[in-house]
Order: C-alpha cells, then structure tokens, then sequence
C-alpha cells in the first residue's frame, strides 16, 4: 500500500530530495568498516532504507545527477510543510480517501541524507530502461481494481474480488509491499536487520518477516527446478563489500514493480559500510526478458534505532475475509435490488 | 602399587573418552558454536506426551497421514493442567483441525518452532542470535545483551533474552500470543506463558533441548519437555521455503469465493 503511496505522495509533490545530514562530497579519510570476529566488515545491526529522494529523476532536473544542499533543503522542507498542510487538513487525498494514512505514519523523510535527484543511479539519465515489448506491466494500487488477469504479482490492489488470488500479493500476506527483494523506500516499515557469521549472512526485513539466507561459503547454487519466493542467494566479499547475488525465483513475483515476472531475474546488491551509521545497498537488476537493459539503484540506509519487530501479517488478515466476503455481500445486494433471489 | 595404577589408568581412559564425546564447536570467544541447521525427530509435535499411534484425520491420506506414536517428551509423563484447563485441553483435542493454529499456517510460537518436523537454523553473533525457521518462515531475534529487559508489545514468536550459563544457551521467553499451541493434540497455554529453554551443545552434532513451561493460569506447576535436536548433515543444507500461507487460502477464504 505504502510503495503506491510514496510514489504519489512524490510525484504530488514534484520532486522529493532528503535533507543532506551526511552529504555526498569528496571523502577526505576513507572509512574504515569495524570488523566482526570473523574479520568481515561489520554490517549487522537494523538498519533504515527509507527515502524521499524519488526513485527515478524527475523530468525537470534532466542530466543533472545532484542538488547542491541548498535546494535539497528547500525540497526537502517543501516535502514536510505539505506532508503537514495534509495532515492539519481534513485527512483525506485521492488515493487515500479515508486519510488512514496520516503522519503517525510517514517515516521517509530524508533518512538516507541524499543529495542525489534519483534513487537509480544506471542509466546515467536516473531513468528505468524500458520494458521488452510484449512484457505484461501492472502497478495496483489502492485506487479501484485493475480488472488484469491471474497471476496477480504486484503487491498491493488487486484485479478483481472474486476469490483470493485476485489480491495483491502484500493483501494475502505473502509478499512484503516494499521488502524486495530488492527492498525499495516506502512510507514506512523501511527496516532491514543484517546477521553476519563467519559462513553466512541473513537479511531479514521486518515486512512479512522475511529472513534470506545467504550462504558465504561458495557452495553451488541449487537445482534449477528450485524457485524461491525470494528467490535463493549466494554471497562473497568482493574487498569490504558484501556482494549477494539471487536467482531461482518463482513466476509469481514480477522482475522489478509491475513488471514481467521473476523467473529469468538476476539480482545482484552490494551492502558496504560507509559510516558509523551508514550502509550504502545497492542493487542490479538484470533481466534480459523484462527490461532491455539492467539498472542499478543506490539507497542510502541508516542505522535504525530500536529494534525490528515481528510483522506477523497473515495471522491477523482480517482485512483480505473481509474485502472477499464484502463483495460477496454487494453481489447479494444487487440480487436483491433487482428482485432476484441471492444465489 | 599396581592397583593404584590400574585406576589411575582408567580414569585417565575414562576422561579422555568424556572429553572426546563432548568435543563441541567454539566461536572465537569461546562460547559453545550453535551456529547450523537443526531438527527434531520424533512425534513430539503430534503430542509431547506418551500417544500410541493412530489413524490420521484425511481419509485418502492413509498410511502416509498416520500419526506415529511416541514415548513422550515430558518429565514426569503428564502435564499437569488445572482440571478446567484439562477441559480444555480435552476439547482441544475433540475439535483439532478447527482449533490448531498450524492448520491455518500460523507463526508456532515457542516451544512448538522447536520440534516442528522441519529444521531452522541458528545464526549466532555474540550479542544477537536470529533462529529462523523453515515452517511458515518464522523468526525469532534473541538478545544477549539486554537482562532484565522486557517484552514491548506481544508477539507469536516471543521476546527473547538469551545468556550462556557455562556451555548452555537459556532463553527466557515471554509475551508470546495466547493463541498458540503446543502440539497437535491440543495441549495448549494461556496469556500468562513463560518459557525457559535451555540448548546444551552434546557433541559438535547434537543440542540436548529442555523447556521449562509456567503459567500458573493452566498449570499447577512449572513442567518440562526434554529432547535432542540434531544437526541436518545433508549435503549444501539449507532452508527452503515453506510459504504456508498460499497453502491454505482455499481453507480460510474459499467460503468467500464467488459462485461460478
């Protein structure tokens, strides 16, 4: 729900650029990650990915690749004064009707202190390349059903109301709206806990409670036949970064936002420590049969504090019975209306 | 003189076999090394305590949906409920499919996680341990570093605090969710659930398993489980998924499906 929101709460907005508290300028020293036992760069703790640099860049800054930190403040304040003129309002806005989503909510602005116009970083123009012909592209949203066909991939709506698969896969608690993999800003719940030992990492994201493992120790990857939700990684340290490279997802999930399908993805994300508080993620994504050419994004996180709780979804889904039996209830109405007995 | 000799040989023997059997794997600090992949065996998940073995509930199933019998995995044999709660346990029991929250693919809580026929894995940093499980992709975040600290808000998995007395990891668990079980036969607790779990490394392969639970809600006294988890030696072993959610959507909303 989030992920739709943040994109229109952006592009209401026209542009959206984190405030520069830590600013992308020429290091003076390189830093130097803490090391863990083992001797690894030490990236474990929770951490924030959350962002309101826009994904892609906005048309009006072209081949421009950074705000100075004046203009990143200005949007930045920008942001917040509407994020509040809608908050002291009457709450509700377009997609957002009932104004559930108020500012108890947000948590995006300015965490990743980014002076950059675009979270994509490849192409040099901040823009997704385009989709292969032919390649199903569908978005959801919470505005009305898009009347698509099944497999529904995209996480949040859905394309009618007829039975459960024909919800988004974040309304049947299968797929965190913004958890990725690759993890992406969104509203809220941007959070990410990395374990380390000496053989694996884990990177668990508080959506859906999504722990994936990623093996350090170079064993093969598994059967071709094997699919995985969030697909199946392997990791190696490429100097002080940890590189993770997954394949092996299911043809339920799209390649990346509405796009194709997962099956022929290759998601390559690099995480290096570059801070106390900092750890630059960035990801590939190459998918020959969805999108013409990779891209690649760089996000920003920060060190979160507090912990990641659990976000037990399915357990408390009333919301996917009651969106289900509610249309069952209008079908039964209109019977009536029309003098039909109900089936 | 001789037979002095003679003992001192044996206890020398004697030791060296002790010592050879509780060879276990250390993490550069030497804490006991729980990092792996670990499982259960045997039926305590269908019942923790003494259970012949039985027919299971799907016809078609046949032998393959049997339920094996087992010794029990409770000191004493018995879990010593209040007699209201053995009523409820009783239509717990009755009512097992409709009642049991891992029908509906619900995250287990702690102990069940545990003795789940399926492994979870321990990843162990010094301050934090993650135990994240095959079943339903549960996860728990231990915390070695925080004593005395409290649960902020209930949770199916637990809040989890973790210390090492010599070689064996006790977590303390509390504010779990009152609606889970733990076992398939309906043995059940309420909202007042303590558990103190205690995993002692018996070898590089083996974790001996105890549970202490309390709620003086439901029982009348604390009782405890005991097992061995072992380590999964499978080749390149790994978790796989076990999504159950997309498992059992046609039993919690097909009733909502449109009419065709």
């Amino acid at each position: 729900m989030r992920t739709v929101l943040a994109i229109g709460v952006i592009a209401a907005l026209g542009v959206g650029v984190a405030q520069a508290a830590e600013p992308a300028k020429p290091a003076a020293k390189k830093y130097v990650a803490p090391r863990t036992e083992s001797g690894q760069p030490d990236l474990r703790g929770v951490w924030n990915y959350g962002s309101d640099t826009p994904f892609e860049r906005p048309a009006q800054f072209k081949d421009r690749e950074f705000l100075t930190p004046e203009e990143a403040a200005t949007i930045s304040k920008q942001i917040r004064d509407r994020s509040a003129q809608i908050e002291a309002g009457d709450g509700g806005t377009p997609i957002d009707p009932t104004g559930g989503y108020n500012q108890f909510w947000m948590d995006y602005f300015g965490q990743g202190a980014n002076l950059r116009t675009s979270l994509v970083i490849d192409p040099p123009d901040g823009r997704l390349p385009p989709v292969q012909p032919g390649v199903k592209v569908e978005n959801g949203g919470l505005g009305p059903d898009t009347n698509g066909v099944r497999p529904v991939r995209f996480r949040v709506g859905g394309v009618r109301k007829d039975g459960p698969e024909d919800r988004g896969l974040s309304e049947r608690c299968l797929m965190g709206y913004s958890s990725g993999p690759p993890f992406v800003p969104s509203l809220y719940n941007n959070i990410v806990q990395i374990f380390q030992t000496r053989t694996h990492a884990v990177i668990l994201t508080e959506m859906i409670h999504d722990a994936r493992i990623v093996p350090l120790d170079g064993r093969a990857a598994i059967d071709p036949r094997l699919t995985q939700w969030s697909g199946d990684s392997r990791g190696r340290w490429e100097g002080d970064t940890l590189v993770v490279e997954t394949r092996n997802f299911t043809d339920k999930t799209t390649s990346f936002r509405g796009a194709g399908t997962g099956q022929d993805l290759h998601l390559t994300e690099r995480f290096t420590r570059v801070g106390p508080n900092r750890v630059d993620y960035q990801f590939t994504i190459d998918d020959p049969t969805t999108y013409t050419k990779p891209f690649t994004a760089l996000i920003p996180m920060v060190r979160a504090e507090g912990d990641l709780y659990e976000y037990a979804c399915h357990e408390g889904n009333y919301g996917l019975s009651n969106i289900l039996s509610g249309a069952r209830q209008d079908e039964r109405d209109a019977a009536a209306k029309q003098g039909d007995s109900p089936k | 003189m001789k037979l002095v000799a003679w003992i001192s040989l044996a206890g020398i023997l004697l030791a060296g076999t002790a010592a050879a059997q509780t060879k276990i794997a250390r993490t550069p600090d030497g804490k006991p090394d729980l990092n792996g992949i670990w499982q259960a065996m045997g039926s305590a998940h269908w019942n923790l305590e003494p259970h012949n073995a039985a027919a299971g509930p799907v016809i078609e199933m046949g032998a393959l949906g049997a339920i094996p019998g087992g010794l029990g995995v409770v000191e004493g044999g018995r879990i010593p409920y209040t007699p209201e709660a053995a009523k409820q346990r009783a239509e717990n029991n009755a009512k097992w499919l409709e009642l049991d929250p891992l029908v509906k693919c619900y995250l287990p809580g702690v102990p069940r996680a545990t003795y789940l026929p399926h492994p979870f894995q321990i990843v162990q940093e010094p301050n934090t341990l993650l135990m994240t499980y095959e079943f339903a992709g549960a996860d728990r975040i231990v915390y070695m570093n925080r004593p005395g600290s409290a649960a902020q808000v209930d949770s199916w998995m637990g809040y989890n605090l973790g210390r090492w007395e010599g070689d064996t990891l006790v977590i303390d668990v509390t504010g779990q969710m009152p609606e889970t079980w733990l076992d398939s036969s309906g043995n059940f607790h309420g909202p007042g659930l303590k558990v103190q779990e205690r995993y002692t490394p018996a070898g590089i392969n083996i974790l001996m398993y105890e549970a202490t639970i309390t709620d003086a809600d439901v029982f009348t006294r604390p009782w405890k489980i005991s097992m061995p988890l072992y380590r999964r030696l499978d080749r390149n072993m790994q978790l796989l998924d076990f999504k159950c959610v997309e498992f059992v959507e046609e039993l919690l909303y097909g009733k909502y499906r449109k009419a065709q």
